[in-house]
């Protein structure tokens, strides 16, 4: 049998916060891998270093120890601007605060990755067309003020997507949505899945949301907890 | 990124902030505009000044007793014999029309009014020398010299002193030091006032004044006035007058007793002084660009701590140090490009506006805004933008993705 092809490879990850005189491992040797094509669900109570493991997994933060492999790539030997590139091509990262620019319209913000990339042709047609692929067709030039919470997730989604990353990490996307729009923002990552074969983890707190992923890592007090390797 | 949608963006970002915008952009458009007008000024007033000079005659050259450089010994005075000489066109080719000259003060008075003035002893050539316009009756002749005429022909502001007109004033009597004097002539303004006033004079016969105005031993006269047969010989004029005078003071060997000056260096004085009063006005307003300039580092700082979260946010989505440094920089420069060009037109229009209050106050002056200065400006603004830009973005650049998305 051949082993399965890894997209994240993360080994012993710690992160540890000084904070005056006390340190604080926000992860304390968390190791996990995830394949490609799946749709992993990341749980935990709160402080646990869900966010700290997905702002390292999304190369947004370094470990402070540990190794971590992307598609195969050792990322602690990146410098700063390769991490930039990884970021721009590899990883589509949606934010619970959405983090779209206020100024400018959904067009504009769904551009800005392809912008970095330095792509100038057929930039408005990719982003166009990602806005449409999220369901917002008829909402292009709308600026973010003028949308819903959940249009403007999607808008942050196809930001997400429009450079067709590897894997799309999203740090509890539903938090600050009613839970009609949450499930629909959940079908619509879903959808991606199944029709792009993109790779997905999500961070969540709602169980319903976890039941709908392939798997669920849990992690505690900066771990993952092992029972999830016996499945 | 390209440059474009870099400019693109900056706008947007600048417009956002109206206000602060243009609150910002004032620092700039004063310093700049203080910088035109300065320079428009300087320059105005360095045509002025050189005009003034010519008014004074063309081609002239100007003859002094006395070395300026050297101590001489035995130093001969100018006489009229040496004007003479100079005059001969066989030894001075290069030379059309010598008007040697004795001056002095002395007091005039009409009808219980006395005027302290500069009084002149002249010969008729001067008219031509020194460029001599008449108003109204004629000017000093062949006639009056021999006959050494109690006649004078007056500058126009010393006729408004003593009649309080500038007209009318021929066949009057005035006296000078207390001897009757016919009035000839009225000159024309030459206005401007760098040597003293040019029309607050009198001018009488050579041999008059000499005998009884200004005593003077053995003919001397104080200056002699020279005018080249055109612009190119001056040089070559300045050269024969001297060695004319070298034989006849018989200094062939040692040291000149006396010194030739053109007007063109007269010009060159002036010049100097003219570029040191527009370095020094200049520096000042170089001070107020850079005034500006760190008005222009302050907001870019406020703005970057603003946008911290916007910051982490492209850094997130992929970003490069380099494209934020970019960003940041192009908002700054394009503040202080946009300052400096508002500056340009208001300083054109300060500078205009000094060149009007001094023409109604009776000095033509015309300020000169040159494209040299307009490219400076809008050069050296940029420059200050992207200068005091630099450490706000380069802040911003530095910045780490996970900190500043989560900065509140
Ligand atoms: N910048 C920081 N400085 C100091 N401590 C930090 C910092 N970021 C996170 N921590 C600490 O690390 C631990 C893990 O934080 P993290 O944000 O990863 O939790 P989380 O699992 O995402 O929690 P939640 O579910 O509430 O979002 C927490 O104890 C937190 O206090
Ligand atoms: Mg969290």
């Amino acid at each position: 049998m051949s082993a399965p092809d890894a997209v994240i490879r993360a080994v012993e990850l710690t992160k540890t916060y000084r904070m005056g005189e006390v340190d604080v491992h926000a992860l304390n040797g968390a190791s996990l891998e995830i394949y490609r094509g799946e749709v992993v669900a990341i749980t935990g109570p709160s402080g646990s270093g869900k966010s700290t493991m997905m702002n390292i997994l999304g190369c947004l933060d370094r470990p402070t120890s540990g190794e971590y492999y992307l598609d195969g790539e050792l990322v602690s030997s990146l410098n700063d601007d390769q991490l930039a590139a990884v970021r721009n091509r590899k990883v589509g990262f949606v934010f619970q605060s959405f983090n779209l620019l206020s100024r400018t319209t959904a067009l504009a913000n769904v551009e800005l990755p392809l912008r970095y990339a330095g792509i100038t042709k057929g930039r408005t047609d990719r982003a166009r067309q990602a806005l449409v692929a999220v369901g917002l067709a008829n909402r292009i030039h709308h600026r973010p003020t003028e949308l819903s919470g959940g249009q403007q997730q999607r808008v942050a989604i196809a930001r997400a997507l429009v450079n067709d990353p590897a894997m799309l990490l999203a740090d509890e996307p539903t938090g600050n949505l009613d839970s009609h729009s949450g499930k629909e923002i959940m079908e619509l990552i879903l959808t991606l899945n199944k029709e792009r074969g993109t790779t997905i983890v999500i961070v969540t707190h709602d169980p319903a949301i976890a039941a709908q992923t392939q798997r669920t890592i849990r992690i505690m007090d900066g771990k993952v907890e092992q029972p999830e390797a016996a499945r | 990124m390209n440059f474009s949608q870099a400019i693109r963006e900056a706008i947007e970002s600048l417009s956002a902030n109206k206000l602060r915008s243009g609150l910002t952009m004032l620092g700039i458009i004063i310093g700049v505009a203080a910088v035109i007008a300065m320079l428009a000024v300087g320059a105005g007033a360095q045509n002025t000044i050189t005009g003034s000079i010519s008014g004074i005659g063309s081609n002239l050259l100007f003859v002094f007793s006395g070395n300026m450089q050297e101590q001489v010994r035995n130093e001969q005075p100018l006489t009229l014999d040496d004007a003479n000489a100079i005059a001969d066109p066989f030894q001075v080719p290069s030379v059309a029309a010598v008007a040697p000259v004795v001056q002095g003060n002395a007091k005039v008075t009409f009808a219980g009014e006395v005027a302290n003035t500069s009084i002149m002893g002249v010969t008729p050539d001067s008219q031509i020398v020194r460029n001599y316009e008449l108003t109204e009756g004629v000017f000093i002749s062949e006639d009056d010299m021999l006959a050494r005429a109690s006649v004078a022909v007056l500058g126009p502001d010393l006729a408004e002193k003593l009649f309080g007109r500038r007209d009318g004033v021929v066949g009057e009597t005035i006296r000078v030091e207390g001897q009757p004097f016919r009035v000839i002539g009225l000159l024309q303004s030459k206005g401007g006032s760098t040597f003293g006033s040019q029309d607050d004079v009198l001018l009488a016969p050579m041999t008059t004044t000499t005998a009884r105005l200004i005593r003077r031993t053995r003919e001397r006269v104080d200056v002699i006035y020279v005018q080249a047969i055109n612009p190119d010989q001056v040089s070559q004029a300045s050269e024969e007058i001297a060695e004319v005078l070298r034989q006849r003071h018989r200094t062939l060997l040692g040291e000149d007793d006396f010194t030739v000056f053109s007007q063109q260096d007269f010009v060159a004085t002036a010049q100097t002084i003219t570029n040191v009063l527009t370095i020094f006005l200049g520096g000042i307003a170089a001070i107020s660009l850079l005034v500006g300039g760190i008005g222009i580092m302050n907001i870019m700082l406020v703005s970057v701590t603003e946008r911290t979260r916007e910051i982490g946010l492209r850094k997130a989505i992929g970003a490069r140090r380099r494209d934020i440094l970019i960003q940041f920089l192009t908002e700054s420069s394009l503040l202080s490009l946009f300052g400096g060009l508002i500056g340009i037109g208001l300083g054109y229009l300060i500078a205009f506006i000094v060149g009007r209050v001094a023409a109604a106050s009776g000095t033509p002056f015309i300020p000169q805004v040159s494209l040299d200065a307009i490219l400076l400006a809008t050069l050296f603004s940029t420059a200050v933008g992207l200068f005091f830009g630099l450490y706000p973005a380069n802040r911003a650049a530095g910045l780490e993705p996970v900190e500043a998305l989560r900065y509140e």
